[in-house]
């Protein structure tokens, strides 16, 4: 299957009266969620203030709506006019965004594990953690989380089976094939890894959230006296 | 004490993660603004369940709607839904609750906190809003502002009626019925579920019978909107409410109608929960009936 064919919406379909969701192909696919992105971006800029708020998931697009004022037969026929419309070939990728981590110690109380999983030592799961670019293909959970993905498939360790009550704020961790970072103290279940002195998610920034959907992301290993520099 | 500030809702940052938060009976939010002269979107104060205690300090113009408090201001009790003064010095005292969950206090000019991202609502779960996005504590001063609609208090118009110890609600079907069965699907739309103690303005976790997946138990995230109901892998629903997560990668059953989502807002642990199958013009007519009574007028 071509990129182009494989990046074509399934179905449109109501999650209630005030919610259009678009589905593509339910893969996680950088092609797939490209077009998810460029879609959203149009829609915004082609129904200004008729769309609420677009949010993108892996492989969807969901457009919220006021019902009394915009009707969902109108933005369905809309959207599958902005996807009928648009350019062969890849959409453009987000900005390349560096993240220092400090790995292991006491910021990585899972890297023992992810070890064991992966059959190997701790210095190889960071190796190979950070050698990898990821796509951050979804913002969600809490402000600012950034969903990315793929993890090799050596330390890809599953989500642990009990949840840790607090994550403290920049835990860098995995959970099979995503990877994210933690911006806040909450209760989490990824393998916590490293931590990283960026925020992901501040409201007072002029962008707010560090991340958004499309972006690469390289991780890269610094020792404790450059995390505390950088705090 | 559960008292948190809400306007509309923070709209415009979910792709952040950011939740939308807002009023989980935004019928009742507008109605208290209407009363004390405010334009709808002005932020109030909701009230869950226990009622803060208050000192005025200048002559306040306020009105509580939504569930049913004994409200005493100066030790005198004032009518529900319907503008009252409080004058400076006074206290204004939540007793006890007859009805309904959450109770929304305006006061004319609306609150002028913080407003993060273009809007004054808390979002406990993003930590976002006034006061760092927290509860309401003892000792908090809350500002009054200058927002006006009216020069005079609009008398008006139609009070929810508060469910008594449960309530039925229209729910538009899926987006992934097809991944539960056909039993799962008749069993949802005619069970009355009970409304856990897990719920809050998150969401609400329902207790009464699982239903079955067809197959596969999640979904790649995606965006979960008010009133949607998932269903992860214990067969436990969640109806999704205010203050809800703005992604999620367990499969929406149903999804409750605008219409009906301050109704169900005014549900408290303990209460009983049934819904109802609609289709989307149903949903539409519901809504347009629903914003007469609130205005008077179509819109």
């Amino acid at each position: 299957m071509s990129a182009d064919a494989a990046a074509e919406i399934v179905r449109i379909v109501s999650t209630g009266d005030s919610a259009l969701l678009i589905e593509f192909r339910q893969t996680i696919s950088p092609a797939i969620n490209a077009r998810a992105i460029a879609l959203a971006d149009a829609a915004k800029r082609r129904c200004g203030a008729a769309v609420r708020d677009a949010v993108v998931g892996y492989a969807t697009l969901t457009l919220y709506f006021d019902p009394l004022v915009v009707d969902a037969t109108w933005l369905e026929a809309e959207i599958r006019e902005i996807a009928a419309g648009m350019e062969e070939g890849p959409d453009p990728t987000g900005a390349l965004v560096d993240v220092p981590v400090c790995y292991g110690g006491e910021f990585g109380p899972d890297l023992k594990d992810v070890a064991t999983f992966g059959g190997c030592g701790e210095e190889e799961v960071i190796t190979l953690h950070a050698e990898s670019t990821y796509r951050v293909y979804m913002i969600g959970f809490v402000p600012g989380f950034p969903y990315m993905a793929a993890v090799n498939d050596r330390i890809a360790a599953p989500r642990r089976s009990t949840p840790r009550a607090v994550v403290p704020p920049g835990s860098v961790a995995i959970a099979g094939a995503q990877t994210g970072i933690y911006p806040t103290g909450t209760p989490g279940g990824w393998n916590i890894i490293g931590r990283t002195p960026l925020k992901p998610f501040d409201a007072a920034r002029a962008q707010p959230s560090l991340f958004r959907p499309g972006d690469a992301v390289r991780f890269r290993p610094v020792p404790r006296r450059e995390y505390d520099d950088l705090r | 004490m559960l008292t948190t500030v809400q306007d509309f809702g923070r709209w415009g940052h979910q792709a952040s993660g950011v939740p939308v938060a807002g009023p989980m009976d935004v019928y009742s939010h507008r109605l208290a603004n209407q009363l004390v002269g405010n334009s709808d979107t002005a932020a109030a104060l909701e009230i869950t369940l226990i009622g803060p205690e208050l000192y005025v300090e200048g002559d306040l113009l306020c009105a509580v709607t939504g569930a049913e408090f004994v409200v005493l201001v100066g030790g005198h009790a004032v009518r529900h839904t319907s503008p009252f003064r409080a004058p400076s010095g006074a206290s204004i005292r939540f007793g006890e609750r007859k009805s309904g969950a959450r109770a929304t206090l305006a006061v004319r000019g609306g609150l002028a906190v913080a407003s993060v991202l273009g809007s004054r609502s808390t979002s406990l779960l993003g930590r976002i809003g006034p006061f760092e996005g927290r509860t309401l504590a003892a000792g908090d001063v809350l500002s009054v502002g200058e927002e006006r609609r009216f020069d005079d208090a609009a008398w008006s118009a139609y009070p929810m009626v508060m469910p008594r110890s449960g309530a039925r609600v229209r729910a538009m079907t899926g987006p992934h019925d097809a991944m539960f069965t056909t039993g799962a699907l008749d069993t949802f739309f005619s069970t009355r579920f009970s409304v856990t103690s897990a719920s809050n303005r998150t969401g609400y976790r329902l207790g009464g019978t699982t239903i079955s997946h067809a197959a596969a138990a999640d979904i790649l995230s995606d965006a979960t909107p008010f009133g949607s109901v998932q269903v992860p892998r214990s067969g436990q629903p969640i109806l999704l409410m205010a203050d809800r997560q703005t992604t999620g990668g367990y499969p929406k059953i149903a999804t409750v109608i605008t219409a009906d989502l301050p109704i169900a807002g005014q549900l408290a642990p303990g209460d009983w929960i049934e819904f109802v199958p609609c289709t989307r013009a149903a949903a539409l007519d519901a809504l347009r009936l629903q914003e007469r009574r609130l205005t008077g007028r179509a819109r």
